[in-house]
């Protein structure tokens, strides 16, 4: 355990989060079809048949939804969730004219990812970077696929995966998180409508990053997303997300579901920068991210490592697993998550230790300041079968003022003997100590939390791409502006 | 360059400087010693600008201003700095990063441009080497896991790179070696110019054999009481200082 930190001086805190900026906030104004309000067989059936389905992904759709009516909304977590209103949303929004080409695109929309810093237009593009941008519920363009289609690499919109590659899309879809996994997995399956579909072939490393990003522009409409990576044999893939929404003060939710599936020695690097809409400085409004993210590495020496920079969102409901099911299959979980203002977060991972050999590591990393209440929930499991688990936990917290909380719920459950599980927790203070020592060696308070913060979340970042590290230092920076007074 | 006008300040209704005065000029090193609880290293933190004490009477005047308003990171980018006597630990940043960070906070004070990370590890190499410590010292972990003579070394590293004019240096010597204690003379000993002052806080008379001191005074109870030159040291070294204490 590390020293117990000083008690930082509350004037230091107060004001941080008051000051902070949300950059993204803005909202495109731009001519959208927006589905009437409500959840009912008649909306599904719309949404099916506006993207043009097979009978039996309705049929998917139509099993989710009776499931959903059937369940209750899960409470165990430690956050206060206003009761949501199901029939208070829309669960379609898409711009009006659906474009062909990038031309074709409503330029509104192109300065929009302009202005996110993601330019859709080849020549601008990041060098080495396949974007799918998803604005509201459908994607808009998916960026290099040409070129990545020569390796026989699939990288697409979900709804365009259903209509060029059905029968991948049909193999897959619902195993690794099935319909009525839970409350929020359900209601995606009822009623998703767009994300990204990767699938690439035997022996084929992807020479590129992929990366979605999820943009919510409509108002009081739920975007529902669901992606599937599926890594053949022997092949490689990193993929990124990242989401941003306007500043509105009603709430809106993100329940997006998220399968992986790598097979034989194949790996999947899945990250995050999550930077919703997190509320204004009284608690209100905010995207509620309800996320279900899991990965089965079916393949002997399969890998599934998740990376997670959560920064936004008022509430955060998140907990990216793997399941270990070949043999010397490794799932890794790497996460930091900052919550400010009245932000909370319950988030963490589940590790499920099926095949021999298997091995899993956790390094989970909650800022927590302002009123921020955030929690770490993990579950790390090894069945009978799972001969040599091993297990390597690190959660650490830091708390920057008084009026913060961090929370961690291990859980851990043990079925063969050979397992080795190790587990590590620290809560410290940022220390008025450490920011003087900067202080006096000529930095000033916001520069010195956000190296202490920086230095804190350091063995996260360093798995992240590098383009998208820096981005996560700067994203950390912006959210802890004013911090200290 | 550096001159404190009967300091009064005290922390949570206790008074601990009780009118000190001291003036220190360009080129001089003065010492200061004196029995635990004298308020030495209270006269450090207050120089370098913490916040934790209150400043009931008298100046502490830098190059000719009033510094009692300025901001620790002000008073730094001015020229001051502080030999911690507990090197505090931050972990998951390199010593090298934080180094440059401030470097390039004291430039950009200045309106100079900041260093890249190339131009300031070669400045950095050179200064490491110059004071025979070791280059992987600059990618580990700022203090953190480092032993006590390992911070204090760090100290003067930062010391040297940093270059400020007026060094404090706080009970430096207490817990090194010979061998790392000589490390840290030289340090200081190759910091010195005729425009760098230095106000080194000690226990031991030990130190000043290798940091020969301009002047020596001693403080008891929050105050000056005596003032000499380093044969001053030699003769605490030997009565102790109970025939200073009234």
């Amino acid at each position: 355990m590390r020293e117990e930190l000083k008690i930082d001086n509350d004037q230091a805190t107060k004001e941080m989060l008051e000051k902070e900026e949300y950059k993204y906030g803005f909202v495109t104004d731009v001519d959208q079809e927006i589905f009437p309000q409500g959840l009912n067989e008649e909306v599904i059936k719309q949404i099916s048949a506006k993207k043009e389905e097979p009978k039996w992904l309705l049929d998917f759709r139509l099993n989710a939804y009776k499931k959903w009516l059937k369940m209750k909304d899960p409470d165990w977590a430690k956050l206060n969730i206003d009761k949501i209103d199901y029939n208070k949303m829309s669960y379609f929004a898409s711009p009006k004219e659906s474009p062909k080409s990038l031309d074709e695109i409503d330029p509104e929309i192109l300065e929009t990812y302009d202005k996110l810093g993601i330019p859709l237009e080849e020549q601008k593009m990041l060098e080495g970077v396949a974007v799918d941008a998803v604005f509201d519920s459908v994607s808009l363009v998916t960026t290099f696929k040409d070129k990545l289609a020569e390796l026989g690499i699939i990288f697409c919109s979900f709804s365009e995966a259903v209509k060029e590659h059905e029968d991948i899309v049909k193999k897959y879809l619902g195993k690794v998180i099935p319909a009525g996994d839970n409350y929020f997995a359900a209601l995606n399956a009822a009623v998703f409508t767009d994300g990204s579909f990767v699938y690439v072939p035997k022996g084929v490393r992807c020479p590129m990053e992929l990366s979605t990003y999820f943009r919510i522009n409509a108002e009081n409409t739920g975007q529902f997303e669901r992606t599937l990576i599926i890594a053949d044999e022997g092949s490689y893939v990193s993929y990124l997300e990242g989401c941003t929404a306007p500043k509105r003060s009603e709430s809106q939710l993100h329940a997006a579901c998220v399968e992986l599936l790598a097979h034989d020695d194949a790996t999947i690097k899945y990250s995050t920068i999550q930077n919703w809409y997190p509320g204004d400085k009284n608690g209100k409004g905010g995207i509620y991210n309800f996320v279900t993210k899991r990965g089965n590495c079916v393949g002997k020496n399969s890998r599934i490592s998740w990376t997670q920079v959560e920064t936004g969102s008022s509430i955060t409901w998140k907990y990216p697993s793997c399941i270990l099911t070949g043999d010397n299959s490794v799932g890794e979980f790497y996460s930091v998550a900052l919550t400010n203002n009245w932000q909370q977060a319950d988030t963490g991972t589940k590790m499920i230790h099926l095949g021999k050999n298997t091995k899993s590591t956790i390094v989970s990393k909650g800022i927590s300041a302002g009123q921020g209440q955030n929690t770490y929930r993990g579950l790390v499991k090894v069945n009978e079968n799972a001969v040599n688990a091993r297990n390597y936990t690190q959660c650490d917290s830091i708390l920057i003022g008084d009026k913060c909380g961090a929370h961690t719920f291990p859980y851990i459950e043990i079925k063969n003997p050979t397992a080795q599980l190790e587990h590590e927790a620290t809560t410290s203070k940022v220390g008025e100590d450490q920011i003087f020592y900067c202080q006096q060696r000529g930095m000033n308070e916001e520069d010195a939390l956000s190296l202490i913060v920086n230095g804190f979340c350091k063995e996260v970042f360093k798995e992240l791409p590098f383009e998208f590290a820096v981005e996560a230092e700067r994203l950390l920076s912006v959210s802890l502006e004013g911090s200290v007074g | 360059m550096l001159e404190i006008v009967d300091l009064h300040a005290k922390i949570e209704d206790k008074e601990i400087l009780k009118g000190l005065s001291l003036k220190i000029n360009e080129g001089e090193v003065h010492s200061i010693m004196g029995p635990n609880g004298s308020g030495k290293s209270t006269l450090a933190s207050i120089l370098a600008g913490k916040e934790d004490y209150d400043i009931t009477d008298g100046d502490i005047l830098f190059n000719g201003e009033s510094i009692l308003e300025m901001a620790p990171e002000e008073r730094a980018q001015e020229g001051i700095f502080l030999a911690f006597q507990y090197p505090i630990e931050i972990p998951g940043v390199t010593n090298s990063y934080f180094l440059r960070e401030a470097l390039n906070s004291i430039r950009k004070s200045k309106g100079e441009n900041p260093l890249k990370p190339v131009e300031f590890v070669k400045i950095a190499k050179e200064k490491i080497k110059n004071l025979k410590m070791d280059e992987s010292l600059l990618n580990r972990s700022l203090n953190e896991g480092f032993s006590g003579g390992e911070k204090k070394r760090n100290e003067i590293l930062q010391m040297s790179i940093l270059d400020p004019c007026m060094s404090i240096l706080d009970e430096t010597d207490s817990g090194l070696d010979i061998d790392a204690l000589q490390i840290v003379a030289n340090g200081v000993n190759s910091h010195r110019s005729p425009d760098k002052s230095f106000l080194v806080i000690t226990h031991y008379q030990r130190l000043l054999n290798y940091i020969v001191p301009d002047f020596v005074h001693v403080l008891v109870g929050g105050k000056i009481v005596k003032s000499g030159d380093k044969s001053l040291a030699l003769e605490l070294e030997s009565k102790g200082y109970s025939w200073l204490e009234s």
